[in-house]
């Protein structure tokens, strides 16, 4: 069946498969290999995206469902040579190692700050507290995030 | 697959009644890991999510649509502690009530404080309308409940007196995105206390020997906190699974409830 959705202020349609997720859509189909697909169960958070104003995991979203929907992936995430202020924190603290979770921490770490552009470091670690990563042990990542929260980006 | 993007209940019924077998989603966080991991095909599919009337809030009657990040901000202290705990930010944004409820896991965060506020579950039928079944009558058994095949979860309803003291805690391997080992909900009232656990038995279950034994006491002494905790480890029916041990869920289950009875009373 076909599915129209904006994806990145851009309408996209596919053709998608009975019970397919909006993370496999994403990926195959509409050639935005971003969002990273690790786990398909919710645990891991690599495949976070914005669907309607909310952060969610694409792998749980069937596709069928995002049917006029509005999704923002990391892709969409600043603009045309410029990297988003979230991107721009993370390499300055060295955030990133081998980067698979790095999308996912930039999309549900952006939806923190447009929600709460001041977060204090409890509200850092929950709203980051469904994203795993296995390399940096997330220091740098929190520091990433702390220095975005006092200059309120 | 067929798949129906149901804009009203009515029209949500209307497919319902005409397939009962087919699939009812909300948040998926719990279907699309069954399609994901268990390769479960669903063929026809009629998503809940578009739907108005579903997502209404109040504090008697809960949507089955309203998600956990709704509910964490919510006027019910004990279900706004419960659904902090869900998942994680990912899961509580897409993650509703109707879809803990359906599930029936006996791991349910929701299903204690159900209990606890001795809820209804209200579900609704083109052919016969809406019933309402008392929380003790809908959960039946492991991930089941007296849900007919063509009706939908509409709300939880709640009675207006319900204790405001609410305390839920659970126990689990780790902090974030964790299923409970076992989960307690506590209310304090006027008329006593109400002690509700989960993951200790087939279905949520209200501790009443012990709630019994607490409401005969004039005053809660450290003896009485002690043995509250002694006869919920003994009334809970739990079992061992890959989660944890008999032992150490009936030893949890008299900690936790210990430990809320004792907070309630601040
Ligand atoms: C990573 C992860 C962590 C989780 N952590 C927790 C946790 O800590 N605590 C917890 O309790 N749960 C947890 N869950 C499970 C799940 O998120 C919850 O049970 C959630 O409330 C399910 O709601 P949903 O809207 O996503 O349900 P869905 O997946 O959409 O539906 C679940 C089931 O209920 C049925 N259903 C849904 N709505 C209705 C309705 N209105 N009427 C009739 N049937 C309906 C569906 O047909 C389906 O069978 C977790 C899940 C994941 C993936
Ligand atoms: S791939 Fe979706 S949460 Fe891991
Ligand atoms: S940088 Fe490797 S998983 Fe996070």
């Amino acid at each position: 069946m076909n599915v129209t959705i904006t994806v990145n202020g851009e309408q996209r349609v596919a053709d998608v498969a009975a019970s397919e997720s909006l993370l496999n859509v994403l990926r195959d189909d509409l050639d935005l290999p971003g969002t990273k697909d690790a786990c398909e169960q919710g645990e891991c958070g690599s495949c976070t995206v914005i669907l309607d104003g909310e952060a969610v995991c694409s792998c749980l979203v069937m596709a069928a469902d995002a049917e006029g929907s509005e999704v923002t992936t990391v892709e969409g995430m600043g603009e045309e040579g410029h990297l988003h202020p979230v991107q721009e924190a993370m390499l300055a603290e060295g955030a990133v190692q081998c980067g698979f979770c790095t999308p996912g921490f930039v999309v549900a770490g952006a939806h923190l700050l447009e929600t709460n552009p001041h977060p204090s470091e409890l509200e850092i670690r929950e709203a980051l507290s469904g994203n795993i990563c296995r390399c940096t042990g997330y220091g740098a990542i929190l520091r990433a995030f702390e220095t975005l929260s006092e200059e309120g980006t | 697959m067929e798949f129906v993007a149901a804009h009203d209940l009515d029209e949500a019924l209307a497919a319902k009644a005409e397939q009962p077998d087919a699939e009812l989603l909300a948040g998926g966080t719990d279907l699309m890991v069954e399609v994901n991991l268990v390769h479960h095909r669903p063929k026809q599919v009629v998503s809940l999510r578009r739907i108005g009337e579903l997502r209404e809030v109040s504090s008697t009657r809960i949507g089955a649509g309203v998600t956990w990040s709704r509910l964490e901000r919510g006027d019910h202290r004990g279900l706004a502690e419960a659904a902090r705990t869900v998942g994680s930010p990912q899961i509580r944004a897409a993650g509703t009530i109707g879809g803990n409820v359906g599930t029936a896991s006996p791991a349910g965060d929701g299903l204690p404080w159900i209990a606890a506020a001795d809820a209804a579950i209200e579900v609704r039928s083109k052919a016969r309308g809406t019933r309402v079944v008392p929380w003790r009558d809908f959960f039946v058994g492991v991930k089941r409940t007296s849900l007919e095949r063509d009706e939908i979860i509409t709300a939880v309803v709640v009675p207006d007196d319900i204790p405001e003291a609410q305390e839920f805690a659970k126990v689990g391997a780790r902090n974030a995105m964790v299923i409970s080992t076992v989960s307690c909900l506590v209310m304090r009232g006027d008329d006593g206390f109400r002690i509700a656990l989960g993951s200790v038995a087939p279905t949520p279950i209200r501790a009443t020997a012990a709630e019994g034994m607490l409401n005969a006491e004039a005053k809660i002494t450290e003896a009485a906190l002690d043995e509250v905790a002694r006869v919920v480890s003994e009334e809970v029916r739990p079992i061992t699974d890959h989660r944890s041990t008999e032992a150490y869920r009936r030893h949890a289950a008299g900690v936790l409830a210990r430990r809320l009875v004792e907070r309630s009373l601040r």
